[in-house]
């Protein structure tokens, strides 16, 4: 058993802790997202340049050979500065997709870009009225000569503004919500029939509706075999899952920093707010959410590549908590802030507001709960 | 004991569902968001009330009350709920009008009382200091006299919807010497299109402008602007929280968010079945509406209690809290029923009449900002930490 981090992970963690401090102070940050462009593609290229975009992948890919750890390092700190940059569509998911199932062709096509930061991603899994069920798809991809014609609505598409390619799901065949069928797509985000509509999203970042009207796309387009792809789906899922998980640990911890130092600050009755044994009990609950938080991420983040059963009651777990606790830890940075915390002048809002919508990627508390009681 | 309704009660809920049907301003809708309203709009029904005689229920007859009984001004509450009414504003008619005919004098109640029942006059609220929130007895802005004047200088803030106001009513520091910090404080009216005050917007964490910061400087009102006997305006102050926190329960709105809820989780989907089947989320469905129950049995003892002859104790601490708690759990569940479509910044989105796809379902389109906004009313009106030592020191004697 060891907890340690490696001298490379902690010269990441170094690096990107740097990066986030003098690139993305609070100021910084909401000029960009209340901007046209919504993010900066001289921060991807930082990270690009730092070798963050090609972590994950194999040194045979063109990567440099890193893991899950690695990924939680880099997430943690992003959760931090509530980075916007779209690192969990483009390196975990899209990135995930080609490592675990891409063709040699579709790797060498691919990875490339992503670790030199010239192709982003978005992952358009959600439809309107999928919920959570990977599997529960409108959208369509019919066999045309070799090729496949997609058509069908995606929603919320993060990062889609942004995207130079999606990575689409779609159903080949069987009913809907049949577990066989399901079948996984890179489209390239200008391919003929690929409509956007583009929007801010209320946590600083930005995302799409994403509508294919008969798209073609090549045999070579699809990731894995046809029809099988809800487990690869699952997989993927599960690591996003994972950091987004080490991001909302991030975003919690400095919430409950801030916290404490306005109780420190503000005072009421003479005295600093944070005197007051009913606030303290309050910020107390707030870390032990937050070290029960780290705790489960480590354990998702570890069994990411272990057997499917295990892997999915370790994530579904992580999953659930900390979606109850960014909650929770949200609320009560709010309320301990009064009324200043209400406001848009302060940061510790842009934190609520994150940890308020982490639950509702990738399947929410309940969503989870079911997956954890349906393995157990 | 019993619930029932008489025949007469019966009969009154007839006449007043009809009287809405037929006079509720039609464009008003069924209300979302405050942001999407117009200042007309905010007063649109509270004028139709004053002419019908309608619009302060809980004021003594003598002063333009509907003498209803506390069962009438409930089900009044409940119908106008059913359509999501946009009731008058509180500053008004629930704050400063009872402060003024229990504390003003004559010519105070000539002058402000048939405006606050009409409508035309709109008041807002001059409390909280940045540096006096919960410890509201710290506040800071002075009235110094000079002559038949008070001269009032300070920064008031939180003050909601001061952009449209009219009037405010004020707490200021009248004798700095004073032994405790809760003496030395008056209750003064300011018209605010006085020189020297100047209200700032204060952006909220949901995008929307209905608080302000509000600056007073050499503001010269006149002495007779001060409501009862200086220096006693802290036992006015409280008086008047008091009504607005048993205000604040907001039952009947809950009720019908309760109701929304249910509709929207009966459109939304989860494995080809309505949400609202779903056993896990039913049970949080069900969780409030049990706990919604008895805030609403609490809030009816309280009522009766006070047509006793009760005027609203500490006890209305427990409305506020549990129903503070009760609205923040209505708006959690309605963004998560609404899923992914939760995310999107619908403020920004502009509806130009293109033909743009839309984004989400329009129930969506409030549920985040509605509850990021919501946050706010376990810090106003006497933080719900407040609410509770106010329990420990009045009740349990602690």
């Amino acid at each position: 058993m060891d907890f340690n981090f490696t001298e490379e992970q902690e010269m990441v963690r170094d690096g990107l802790s740097r990066l986030v401090r003098e690139n993305y102070d609070w100021d910084a940050r909401r000029g960009v997202i209340e901007s046209e462009a919504g993010w900066r593609p001289e921060i991807w290229a930082q990270l690009a340049e730092l070798g963050i975009l090609g972590m994950p992948f194999s040194e045979a890919d063109g990567g440099f050979g890193g893991g899950p750890v690695d990924a939680m390092v880099v997430m943690e700190e992003f959760g931090k500065g509530l980075v916007v940059e779209p690192f969990v569509s483009t390196v975990v998911c899209a990135g995930g997709f080609f490592k675990h199932a891409g063709s040699d062709a579709q790797k060498e096509e691919h990875i490339g870009g992503i670790v030199d930061g010239s192709r982003i991603f978005a992952f358009a899994y959600a439809e309107p009225r999928g919920r959570y069920d990977y599997a529960d798809l409108e959208t369509t991809a019919k066999k045309d000569g070799s090729g496949y014609v997609l058509n069908g609505h995606k929603a919320v598409v993060v990062g889609a503004p942004w995207a130079t390619h999606l990575v689409v799901t779609a159903r080949t065949s069987g009913a809907r919500r049949d577990r066989d069928g399901v079948s996984v797509f890179v489209v390239d985000k200008s391919a003929a029939g690929v409509v956007t509509r583009d929007y801010p999203t209320v946590d600083g970042r930005h995302a799409s509706e994403v509508y294919l009207e008969n798209v073609s796309v090549p045999a070579e387009a699809l990731i894995g075999d046809e029809g099988s792809g809800l487990p690869l789906i699952e997989r993927v899922t599960d690591e996003a899952i994972a950091a987004q998980c080490a991001e909302a640990c991030g975003a919690m911890k400095v919430a409950h920093t801030m916290t404490v130092e306005y109780s420190r600050q503000r005072r009421q009755f003479g005295v600093p707010i944070g005197s007051f044994q009913v606030l303290q009990h309050r910020m107390v609950d707030m870390y032990t959410e937050y070290e029960q938080a780290v705790s489960l991420t480590y354990l998702a983040t570890l069994k990411l590549d272990a057997a499917e059963r295990e892997r999915k009651l370790a994530v579904s777990a992580a999953k659930v908590r900390i979606g109850q606790a960014a909650h929770y830890v949200g609320q009560d940075a709010i309320q301990i802030h009064g009324g200043m915390g209400m406001t848009d002048e302060m940061a510790i809002g842009s934190y609520f507001k994150r940890l308020t919508i982490f639950d509702s990627e990738f399947g929410n508390v309940d969503h989870h709960m079911k997956r954890h009681i349906a393995l157990s | 004991m019993n619930l029932d309704f008489t025949p007469e009660e019966v009969a009154f809920r007839e006449e007043v569902r009809n009287f809405i049907e037929a006079n509720y301003p039609k464009h008003l809708g069924d209300t979302g968001l405050r942001e999407d309203l117009s200042p007309e709009d905010f007063v649109a029904w509270h004028k139709v009330l004053g002419e019908k005689g309608w619009s302060v229920p809980a004021w003594p007859e003598q002063y333009g009350g509907t003498g209803w009984t506390p069962t009438q001004r409930y089900i009044w509450g409940e119908e106008n709920a059913r359509v999501n009414a946009l009731m008058p504003l509180p500053f008004g008619v629930s704050m400063v009008g009872p402060v003024i005919y229990t504390f003003g004098n004559e010519e105070q109640k000539a002058q402000h009382l048939p405006g606050i029942r009409s409508g035309n006059v709109w008041w807002c609220q001059g409390y909280s200091e940045p540096g006096a929130g919960s410890d509201l007895a710290s506040l800071k802005t002075t009235a110094v006299r000079d002559g038949d004047h008070y001269v009032i200088n300070g920064q008031k803030t939180w003050t909601t919807l001061a952009q449209h106001a009219d009037w405010g009513f004020f707490l200021c520091r009248t004798d700095p010497d004073a032994a405790k910090p809760q003496q030395g404080i008056s209750f003064i009216l300011v018209d605010m299109n006085t020189p020297g005050v100047e209200v700032r917007p204060i952006k909220l964490i949901d995008g929307g402008y209905e608080v302000n910061e509000t600056w007073l400087t050499d503001v010269r009102v006149p002495v007779e602007n001060l409501v009862g006997v200086e220096n006693q305006g802290w036992t006015y102050a409280k008086f008047l929280l008091a009504h607005e926190r048993s205000g604040i329960a907001g039952v009947a709105r809950s009720k019908r968010g309760v109701e929304k809820l249910r509709e929207i989780a009966g459109s939304e989907m989860l494995d080809g079945e309505p949400l609202m089947s779903d056993f896990d989320f039913a049970r949080k469905v069900s969780q409030l509406e049990i706990d919604l129950a008895a805030l609403e049995i609490t809030e009816l003892r309280t009522l009766a209690g006070e047509q006793a002859g009760k005027g609203p104790g500490p006890e209305s601490s427990i409305l506020k809290i549990k129903g503070t708690e009760i609205q923040q759990r209505l708006t959690e569940l309605t963004l998560e029923a609404v899923g992914s479509y939760g995310t999107p910044l619908y403020g920004s989105i502009a509806d130009n009449g293109s033909n743009e796809y839309p984004v989400g379902p329009e129930y969506a389109q409030h549920a985040a900002s509605t509850y990021f906004n919501m946050r706010k009313t376990s810090i106003y009106g006497g933080s719900n930490e407040i609410q509770r030592n106010i329990i420990t020191k009045m009740i349990l004697g602690l």
